[in-house]
């Protein structure tokens, strides 16, 4: 067994900055399934909020008021305790990154630059062009290097060990070498990301399949949220890749097949810059009243940056014109950009609190895996990255602080209980089997993307939960092509499909139970939002009948009482 | 209804832990409609027809820098390679060169990271912590662009005529990494802290034939980087010969 006194799983932004506050005083390791630098922080485009008032449109702004538009944004499910933490670290957080660093894009006065985003009163985004998520997940690795803080990439880890209400480690497949090697630690923090790739249509990395918050679950950690999915309103026809919020932020607006910009009808104010879930619902909408354009890859929206001309588009958007002209051909400085609504984000996660402990002693989580809750029903762009390095941070303090870290060792006996079985499930998955892991997985994202989307009614929800229940029964039956447990691609996604599944079934039957609507989710049989039932939060911990149980928990509400959202 | 073709995929097969098995060519044949890319089509073979087949990916949308491999030839990345690119309905898949073949289609990067962190890839500062950002005009941001850009993906080290015959030279990732921070106005490392690339192995390695140049996928130009490098070094070693070497600048 390798020990460790502090184990991070997620070499992405939240697992990196989590090891880097913690590296200095304590036996640390980090575990990734890419090398760090592949993680899916990495992709995020448009930016990271925090009330600089570098803007000259945002001198009053203030951590204050972006913790009202962050609450407002979650549809008063944040807990606001929690989001004022996060809005008042935000600032500190651009300052750290900017002093290790990191290349954000400058005003003429030699400040951060701050664009417009959607749902926010200011503009408050700090950004890097369009690869704001690349700058700062290379700044932070640099750190890590500089710190020289063990890595350990492309080790996969296959589960998480939970005995008597204490988390002992986890068991690594090392992909390279096929072992598997029991990893003890007192203290397990997961950075381990979101579930986008349960979706069919997805901005996320292939990577990205909640695997973390499967397993966290079968374990025994409670769940929270998990029906609150964000389905991101610009994301290109096809492939699904993300067109940042930017886009409109730097003042590009979308348009109906009849050139209309129909945003106007719904969001007289915030127009093209409403929040995401307002926006993809709108979209939605046009689609299903015939106004979107035709495509043999499905109806789309035109997202229009032409305006903008091509000076602006190639300095404030270089990522997004190249993109558009790899994937599909189109220069966004001649033609408008073909795009439709697709999941984006896992506003639900492992429960956690303020900082990043779950109810198991030694687990932590942080980041999208987790759920605080910070973004409630509805996470606003931009807080993403804010919340990843914040909470990487405040789990490092968090931990630093457990009075039993570094001197509570895991219990190999039990870390070798979770090995043996996992043994056990690795022979059978590469025993021969009808059912081919991807295909079956394939099978799960089409019932989600089509039956758990951006409007849901209690017949598709079932619908979707009986498919469930006959994939998950099917999954008996997987198995992959070759016993080889090194380099085998195609065994890593055979052990993650069980965690996917598990998954899914919390994110369903948390749709099905909650009868009202509130962000993300729109329930056209409950249409309204319900404070007085449904102003909660939603707990799934795995029954004993293996099936998600369901219990609630308080929202926190200090100085912000729920309203009517409007923009 | 769009048209779909039939495209063959021949594939560079070896796997390092059964040495004796000879690297050789797995052909499949797969049904393409336009528009999809090299990597959708591994993904479809992986996932469809031989499942032994390793490879690695994680964005599939050129941002992460994991799926480098050279397609007919030519060094790019899976996931932003159309299939219709091509003069032909064959494409031939081998690994990145440079590197030894862990399996298939991925490669060892070991001395690819090794040559990152030689050239310590971080800000070094020495001056105290301002309250606020460090100040650094458009014009200061704009020299680090390009290098900025970089996403470690080891196009330009598989590319390298110099790693072929040198396999302890530096490659260009790494100067191009170094020189982001040599050019960026916050960083203070001493100019003395080039000079174990100021040799052979090092900055005046290169051949500059900008073979990495060709193979970015980010338009990155790494030739750029190791020739602002070899003048920082011959500035410092004038500077030093008149007496006026000052490190800290």
């Amino acid at each position: 067994m390798i020990e460790y006194d502090i184990l991070i799983v997620g070499g992405g932004l939240t697992g990196l900055r989590a090891a880097i506050g913690l590296c200095d005083r304590f036996n640390v390791g980090l575990i990734s399934k890419v090398y760090p630098t592949r993680s899916h922080s990495i992709a995020a485009q448009g930016g990271i909020n925090a009330s600089l008032t570098n803007n000259p449109d945002s001198r009053d702004d203030s951590w204050e008021k972006h913790t009202f538009d962050t609450v407002k944004g979650s549809d008063y499910l944040a807990d606001q305790d929690a989001a004022e933490i996060m809005c008042r670290e935000a600032a500190p957080i651009v300052y750290e990154m900017e002093h290790w660093g990191c290349p954000f894009s400058r005003f003429p006065d030699g400040t951060i630059a701050q664009r417009p985003f959607g749902g926010a009163g200011y503009p408050r985004t700090c950004y890097s062009a369009d690869i704001t998520g690349h700058v700062l997940l290379n700044t932070l690795y640099e750190r890590a290097v500089a710190k020289g803080v063990k890595i350990h990439p492309e080790w996969f880890v296959t589960a998480l060990c939970i005995e008597d209400g204490r988390c002992h480690g986890v068991v690594v497949l090392d992909i390279r070498t096929g072992e598997l090697i029991p990893v003890g630690a007192g203290t397990t923090f997961f950075g381990t990301g979101g579930y986008g790739r349960v979706f069919q249509h997805s901005t996320n990395a292939l990577i990205n399949n909640g695997s973390g918050i499967g397993m966290a679950y079968a374990a025994g950690a409670p769940l929270k949220d998990m029906e609150f999915v964000q389905f991101h309103p610009t994301c290109l026809i096809g492939t699904n890749i993300l067109m940042t919020e930017g886009c409109r932020g730097e003042g590009g607006y979308l348009l109906n097949n009849q050139g209309e910009r129909f945003m106007q009808r719904y969001a007289p104010t915030a127009m093209d810059l409403a929040p995401r879930d307002i926006v993809s619902r709108c979209i939605q909408t046009e689609f299903n009243e015939g106004r979107g354009f035709e495509h043999p890859l499905g109806k789309y929206i035109q997202l229009d940056l032409r305006h903008l001309g091509e000076k602006k588009i190639q300095e404030r958007l270089p990522g997004i014109r190249k993109i558009s002209i790899d994937f599909i051909n189109i220069d966004p400085v001649r033609e408008p950009i073909p795009i439709m609504p697709a999941q984006h984000y896992s506003m639900g996660g492992i429960d956690v609190d303020k900082g990043c402990a779950s109810e198991v002693r030694g687990f932590y989580a942080g980041g999208e895996c987790s759920c605080v809750s910070v973004h409630g029903a509805n996470r606003l762009g931009g807080n993403s990255l804010l919340e990843t390095i914040v909470f990487g941070k405040l789990a490092a303090q968090a931990i630093g602080e457990d009075p039993e870290v570094g001197t509570r060792r895991p219990d190999e006996k039990a870390l070798l209980k979770v090995k043996k079985d996992v043994e056990a499930k690795l022979r059978r998955l590469a025993s021969p089997g009808r059912e081919r892991p991807a295909l079956l997985q394939a099978e799960l994202g089409v019932t989600m993307s089509e039956k758990v989307g951006i409007f849901r009614t209690r017949e598709e929800l079932e619908q979707a939960l009986q498919k469930l229940i006959e994939i998950k029964e099917r999954y008996r039956d997987v198995g992959v092509s070759s016993p080889a447990r090194h380099m085998n691609y195609e065994l890593v996604g055979a052990v993650e499909l069980e965690y996917m599944m598990e998954v899914a079934h919390t994110i369903i039957l948390g749709a099905i139970i909650r009868e009202e609507s509130r962000g993300s989710h729109f329930r056209l049989d409950f249409s309204a939002r319900n404070d007085k039932d449904w102003l909660k939060h939603t707990i799934a911990r795995m029954g004993p009948d293996g099936r998600p149980a369901i219990s609630y928990k308080e929202v926190v509400i200090t100085r912000y009482e729920p309203k009517e959202r409007k923009y | 209804m769009i048209k779909a073709s039939t495209y063959t995929f021949k594939i560079l097969r070896y796997d390092a832990k059964e040495p004796e098995t000879k690297p050789r060519f797995a052909t499949y044949r797969i049904s393409v409609i336009p528009g999809l890319t090299v990597l959708a089509m591994l993904l479809r073979i992986r996932d469809e027809i031989d499942g032994t087949l390793s490879f690695r990916c994680s964005c599939r949308s050129a941002v992460c820098g994991s799926c480098g491999m050279v397609i007919n030839g030519k060094i790019d990345l899976a996931c932003r390679t159309q299939v219709a690119a091509f003069d032909t309905d064959t494409i031939i898949l081998e690994p990145l060169p440079n590197l030894d073949v862990i399996r298939d289609l991925v490669v060892d990067m070991t001395p690819f990271w090794e040559m990152y962190e030689k050239v310590r890839p971080y800000l070094i500062r020495h001056s105290p912590v301002p309250e606020k950002e460090i100040p650094q005009s458009e014009e200061e941001r704009r020299r680090i662009d390009q290098f900025v850009n970089c996403m470690l993906c080891a196009c330009c080290y598989g590319a390298c005529p110099v790693l072929a015959r040198e396999p302890g030279y530096l490659g260009p990732a790494a100067a191009a990494k170094l020189e982001r921070f040599v050019l960026d106005s916050r960083d203070e490392r001493p100019a003395a802290a080039l000079d174990i690339l100021n040799n052979e192995k090092g900055v005046w390695g290169c051949d500059t034939v900008f073979r990495c140049i060709d193979a970015c996928p980010k338009d990155v130009r790494p030739t750029d980087a190791i020739v602002g490098l070899r003048k920082a070094m011959v500035k410092h070693r004038f500077q030093q010969k008149l007496g006026k070497a000052n490190d800290e600048t």
